[in-house]
This record gives structure tokens, C-alpha cells and sequence, in this order.
């Protein structure tokens, strides 16, 4: 099971991830969060991932398109507090090379 | 070959609230070897990824049964078989290139990647129009104590 949650302070979105997300969770974690970012304009978009129990390539799939979105409309986007799991899993995929990752607080 | 020590299979219908009871019924099988938690995760993670390729490629069109078979060696040596009866794969060479992928945009084309870094061994057997069986071996360290 996945949880989403939300919260929007001075310009900036930040969508928490919690759970595991995997290609059943995955299209929902899309939809919700284009979504959100419709709902809230902001100029930047942080993905909040401390709360992921399990993530696959799936969660890949969701970072990059976010990525997309955000590159498209001029927004920031960060990826934020990844436990050891889904880190192992973006660092396979080279995508932290390529993208803002930051430890969560 | 090494002598197994221990043996067991799962079949399951190809819908994807099993990608998560197969990880989790594997990751508990191997827990009787004491992985470390990186170790527990590669191997929920590989599971979730070639249970998953079976789902949503193997069976794209239909549904259909997939069996995981893991078989635990002398040695500390672990190895998870899955299988469908899908449609299986034109060109396993080029499906396990980094970023291949038929799928839509839920899908990102790393999931054989992944499959081959956190395992020892990726074997992929796939007959077009008969289905698919991908063999992973790891090999988990020695624990003290
Ligand atoms: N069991 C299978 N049956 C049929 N085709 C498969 C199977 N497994 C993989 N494939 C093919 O191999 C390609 C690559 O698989 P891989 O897991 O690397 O990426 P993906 O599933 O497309 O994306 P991701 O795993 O990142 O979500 C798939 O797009 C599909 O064409
Ligand atoms: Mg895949």
C-alpha cells in the first residue's frame, strides 16, 4: 500500500511518499501527484520518499516523469530522503547523476 | 552442484497485488539464512522486478499463472526461478539493455539492470509465444557469530 500526503508552503510543494510503491502504486503515484501539482502552482516540487518501506523500478518510472513535468512547466524538483532501499535502487539506475537528490532531514 | 538444503514454490495468479506478497513471501523464506538488510532488500527488490516483468509484458494481454521457485544451497547460495507462460521475449539481448523497454510510462526499462546488480547471476530462458524463466543466483556473505 501506498500513501500520499501533501503540503504547500512559500512556493513550494512537497508530495510524501509512504509505503511501498511498486508498479501497483505506481500509476496512482503519478496521477495524484500531476494532480497536486495542478491544484498548488509552485515553482518547486520536492518528493518526499522517507516514509517508502519498498520501491522497484517502478518508483523510476514515477521520478522520471515527474522529472519531465517539472523541466516542461519550469519547476524545481528534488528528490528527498530516500531510505537505503530505494537509494540502492536510484543508484543502479544512475539517476542521481542526473537529478537533485538530498538526504532528508 | 552444490546439495540444496532447502526448497520451496509459490503459483499465483498474474495480478499485480501478488507483486507484493511474492517479495514478501520470498524475503521471508531467505530470512532463515540471516541476510543482512541490504541483502533482504536486493532480494525483495529482484523479485518485485522479474514478478513484475512477468505481469505487465508476460501476461500483457491476458492473465495467467506464475510460479517462483526458490532453492537455497549449501554455502549460502540462494536462487529464485520465475516463470510465466506469456508471450514471451523476441530478443532477450536487447530486452536486457539498460533502458529497453515495451512498456508505457509506468515502466523505465531498468528492471533487468537492477535484476543483474543485485544478484550474482541473471540467466533469461524465453521461447516467443510460450513464455519466460528468469534465474537469479546471489551468493549472501558469511555472518560471524
Ligand atoms: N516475462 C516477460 N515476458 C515478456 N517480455 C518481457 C518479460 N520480462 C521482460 N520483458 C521484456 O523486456 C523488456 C525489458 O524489461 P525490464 O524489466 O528491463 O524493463 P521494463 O519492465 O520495460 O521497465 P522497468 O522494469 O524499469 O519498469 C520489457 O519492456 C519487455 O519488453
Ligand atoms: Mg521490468
Amino acid at each position: 500500500m501506498l500513501h500520499i500526503t501533501q503540503a504547500e508552503r512559500d512556493g513550494t510543494l512537497t508530495v510524501s511518499l509512504a509505503g511501498e510503491l511498486d508498479h501497483h502504486a505506481a500509476r496512482m503515484a503519478i496521477e495524484q501527484t500531476e494532480d497536486l501539482l495542478a491544484l498548488y502552482p509552485c515553482g518547486q516540487l520536492v518528493l518526499e520518499l522517507s516514509g517508502l518501506t519498498f520501491m522497484d523500478s517502478s518508483g523510476l518510472a514515477v521520478v522520471l516523469h515527474l522529472h519531465r513535468t517539472c523541466a516542461r512547466s519550469g519547476r524545481e524538483f528534488i528528490v528527498r530522503g530516500a531510505p537505503p532501499q530505494p537509494m540502492r535502487v536510484f543508484e543502479a539506475s544512475g539517476l542521481p547523476q542526473v537529478m537533485i537528490f538530498e538526504r532528508g532531514e | 552442484m552444490r546439495a540444496v538444503v532447502n526448497k520451496m514454490s509459490l503459483k499465483f495468479e498474474s495480478r499485480s497485488v501478488n507483486e507484493a506478497f511474492a517479495r514478501q513471501a520470498v524475503g521471508a523464506f531467505a530470512a532463515q539464512l540471516d541476510p543482512t538488510m541490504e541483502e533482504l532488500g536486493d532480494i525483495k527488490t529482484v523479485v518485485s522486478e522479474a514478478v513484475t516483468n512477468a505481469i505487465v509484458h508476460g501476461y500483457a494481454d491476458r492473465s495467467g499463472f506464475i510460479t517462483v521457485t526458490v532453492r537455497l544451497f549449501e554455502g549460502r547460495i540462494l536462487e529464485v526461478k520465475v516463470k510465466d507462460a506469456g508471450r514471451g521475449i523476441e530478443n532477450v539481448e536487447q530486452a536486457r539493455q539498460p533502458m529497453f523497454t515495451t512498456g508505457d510510462d509506468t515502466r523505465s526499462g531498468m528492471g533487468f539492470t537492477i535484476m543483474e546488480s543485485f544478484t550474482d547471476k541473471l540467466r533469461v530462458r524465453s521461447t516467443p509465444g510460450k513464455g519466460t524463466i528468469v534465474t537469479m543466483v546471489k551468493l549472501l556473505k558469511e555472518r560471524d557469530g
